[in-house]
């Protein structure tokens, strides 16, 4: 499933054209991602929680030439699934 | 931000939108996500990242509080991956 899918449904689900419903889902991810790039969280019922976590710096290897490097600190996102989409994508709702 | 707050906001900021179709929309995005995840698809938001069901093997583990032995079967689990754009965001990368 991809973007152009979701357009599908909420063409199908609303009275907004094809194009309208395009411009409606882009806005959606964009709403999101703004708000995730605040290091804010999102936390939709039902489906999960998005969050932004730091990480500390950290000493790591090359994997390739064994090297030790310094790994810089960074912000990561994270999703933690809900109960209720765990519970259907195991079958039982 | 939660479900309502994304809702309250996607209607604000969409001028054709009432508060009733930005609930529909949000819904059905992430009903068709869930929809799609338990019949076991993936699904790839271009910019945002992708949702991927995962296999996790049986395992034996221990009642930590009892310490005894219990097998929890194998199971599914939702995995995100973020998208190039959003992890260079997120980190503020440009």
């Amino acid at each position: 499933m991809t973007k152009a899918d979701l357009i599908e449904n909420v063409y199908l689900k609303t009275g907004f054209s094809k194009k309208e419903s395009a411009e409606i889902v882009e806005m959606v991810f964009d709403l999101m991602k703004d708000t995730l790039e605040d290091g804010e969280k999102i936390k939709i019922a039902g489906f999960g929680n998005f969050v932004v976590k730091e990480k500390d710096s950290r000493r790591g290897r090359n994997p390739q030439t064994g090297d030790e490097i310094e790994i810089s600190s960074r912000k990561i996102l994270t999703f933690k699934p809900s109960q209720v989409l765990k519970a259907s994508i195991n079958g039982s709702s | 931000m939660t479900k309502s707050e994304l809702i309250e906001r996607l209607s604000l900021s969409a001028d054709v939108l009432n508060k009733k179709d930005a609930e529909v929309i949000v819904n059905t995005i992430f009903d068709s996500i869930g929809d799609a995840l338990a019949q076991g698809d993936r699904v790839e938001i271009r910019g945002f990242g992708s949702f991927t069901v995962r296999q996790r093997d049986a395992r034996e583990a221990r009642n930590p509080k009892s310490g005894e032995i219990v097998s929890i079967p194998s199971k599914k689990t939702p995995f995100f991956k973020t998208g190039k754009e959003l992890r260079h965001r997120v980190n503020c990368i440009d």
